[in-house]
């Protein structure tokens, strides 16, 4: 039952071949055997999802079932669960029980799907390995020495691993796409704002952005079409008309432009990794595309931008974390400000603390025009690049991530070294622009991932694009020798 | 650009986190690297170019002067650390 679509599980739970009861079953007992190896959940609702996969079997018996009805998923521990830990990965919310519903979770509860559990990620969903989780590394099925990538790495594993054929993921500066790239699975980043935010714990709110993470764009397409819709709790949510994300999945790829920028074939990209790319490029053209050299001329800086903006807005969002109205408190404040300091100091991590503290200094007076008001200039350049390059081309192409997984603890403590892991990722979060991750092969045996890049609100070509690779690939059916 | 260990101190204080001080060189080294790494903003001319707060430019959304939410103050209490008779308890304040 891990080996199927999700086209191949809703017609089986359809035809009644087997119930969402016995697939939901199926899923837990593989997370039962195999998370201790990985650490890829903090929390499973194994009582609930039981209980939400019965009622599946019931919509279903009635007629009433849609394509998601019954077919487990994993969340990702940002989004709130209500009545369910959220801990966000962090000790501040190791006690945090979510007195409401993220509308993610609520309109995935809608369709009948059935939660199987809340997915490990880097703190605050700050980090590019897992690594700064409160609740211990996620590690690689690929290869358990290795990093899966993050902050969504513990959703990314749990697909990778077959304990979920689906999951929510968050992508603030490539934290869906580069994991899906390092464990060999497809994720996407929609545009900014197709996806609510509403119950989504925030970071960087004007990059923050949830996703579909899936075997392949196929299944990413459908668990999007149920993610994806206007919400009014969400004051940049995007009110753009309902689509049907499968609806063009098989369109022709003839005379589709790709654009290929240098920048992203640049120094620093492992030549392994760029051979994989070359092949892949091949197939593309052989599916009818062309292909076209490009140059984004500012995207060497979207790093630097981003680690002022993204900061100076984690700085201001996590200040509600002050132990006084949930979250963690330390013992025996002494006064208001040792409550607040102690209980921040000894409840965050050293990935959060050092970013609140750039973008408390990046926002402290006398340097905001120096740090945050450029930052936010150059962030229009990097944007006006994308604006050029789609006027000559459909789509971007290029490395995910430049390498592929890396050792756990190679980069955590070189925080500089960890964020170039991104440097491909980041600008679609600058400019909005949606991006998807799709397996492209493999270099010793650890997965290498291929971004696509598309204008604003061009999920349905990236998508179509990702699945006539997939017809002609299959790299995204592989699956870990330790997890058959 | 390097940090002095006074200013890593004093952003700690504004950020309101205490930090342990035998932590504070490897935060001075690293905050400082992150500051060099965005020095790198600096080689480009960014004057007239206006700045982008937003990937879509989106204003804000008014609505209806209606309310929508109900009170719902003892659950979102049942999750605080300290609280007596419907108030967040504090340490004292004003002496």
């Amino acid at each position: 039952m891990h080996n199927k679509t999700i086209a191949e599980l809703s017609k089986a739970l359809h035809q009644r071949e087997y119930s969402s009861v016995e697939l939901t079953r199926h899923f837990l007992e593989r997370i039962e055997r195999h998370n201790a190896k990985i650490n890829s959940f903090i929390t499973i609702t194994a009582e609930t999802a039981l209980a939400s996969a019965q009622a599946a079997d019931q919509r279903i018996a009635q007629g009433k079932a849609g394509p998601l009805t019954g077919i487990p998923l994993a969340h990702k521990d940002i989004f709130c669960t209500k009545g369910i830990k959220t801990s966000c990965g962090s000790k501040m919310l190791d006690n945090f029980i979510a007195p409401y519903n993220a509308t993610v979770v609520e309109k995935c509860q809608a369709a009948g799907m059935v939660m199987l559990g809340k997915t490990n990620m880097d703190e605050f969903a700050m980090g590019s390995s897992n690594e700064t989780s409160y609740y211990g590394p996620v590690k690689n099925p690929w290869d358990t020495q290795t990093v899966p990538g993050g902050s969504s790495g513990g959703s990314a594993a749990t697909i990778a691993a077959r304990l979920s054929p689906l999951a929510t993921g968050t992508d603030t500066g490539g934290s869906i796409r580069q994991p899906a790239a390092l464990c060999g699975i497809t994720g996407l980043k929609p545009t900014y704002g197709l996806v609510s935010r509403y119950g989504m714990i925030a970071f960087a709110s004007s990059l923050d952005q949830g996703g579909p993470m899936g075997h392949s764009a196929e299944d990413v397409a459908l668990l999007l079409n149920q993610m994806a819709g206007f919400d009014q709790r969400d004051s940049t949510s995007l009110n753009h008309p309902a689509e049907d994300y499968t609806s063009h999945l098989n369109d022709s790829l003839a005379g589709l432009k790709i654009g290929l920028p240098k920048e992203f074939f640049a120094e620093g990209l492992d030549p392994e990794v760029g051979k994989v790319l070359d092949t892949a490029i091949k197939e593309f053209e052989q599916a009818g595309a062309t292909l076209h050299e490009i140059q984004l001329p500012h995207s060497h800086l979207s790093v630097p931008t981003y680690y002022i903006i993204a900061p100076a807005e984690c700085s201001s969002n996590l200040s509600r974390y002050d132990g006084v109205r949930f979250g963690y408190r330390c013992e025996n404040p002494k006064d208001l400000i040792d409550l607040y300091k102690r209980s921040r100091g000894e409840a965050f991590g050293a990935e959060v603390k050092r970013r609140i503290m750039i973008g408390t200094y990046a926002l402290s007076a006398g340097y905001y025009d120096a740090y945050y008001l450029k930052a936010q200039q150059i962030r229009r350049l990097i944007s006006n690049d994308f604006v050029e390059a789609f006027k000559k081309v459909d789509v971007i192409l290029g490395p995910t991530s430049p390498t592929t997984a890396f050792k756990i603890g190679e980069k955590l403590n070189d925080p500089i070294s960890m964020y170039l892991s991104d440097i491909n990722t980041i600008a679609a979060n600058l400019a909005g622009i949606p991006g998807i991750s799709i397996p492209a092969g493999f270099v010793n045996q650890r997965p290498v991932g291929l971004q696509l890049l598309g204008n604003y609100l061009n999920e349905s070509r990236l998508l179509n694009i990702a699945h006539q690779y997939q017809q002609r690939t299959d790299w995204h059916k592989q699956t870990p020798a330790n997890f058959v | 650009m390097s940090l002095p260990k006074e200013e890593v101190e004093k952003i700690a204080h504004l950020a309101r986190i205490s930090l342990n001080e035998q932590d504070i060189p490897l935060y001075t080294h690293n905050l400082s690297d992150i500051l060099t790494l965005v020095e790198q903003m600096n080689s480009v001319d960014t004057k007239g170019i206006t700045p982008m707060a937003h990937p879509l430019d989106a204003t804000a959304r008014l609505r209806a002067d209606i309310v929508s939410e109900s009170n719902q103050r003892e659950l979102f209490q049942s999750i605080a650390p300290q609280t007596e008779g419907g108030l967040y308890l504090v340490p004292k304040v004003i002496e």
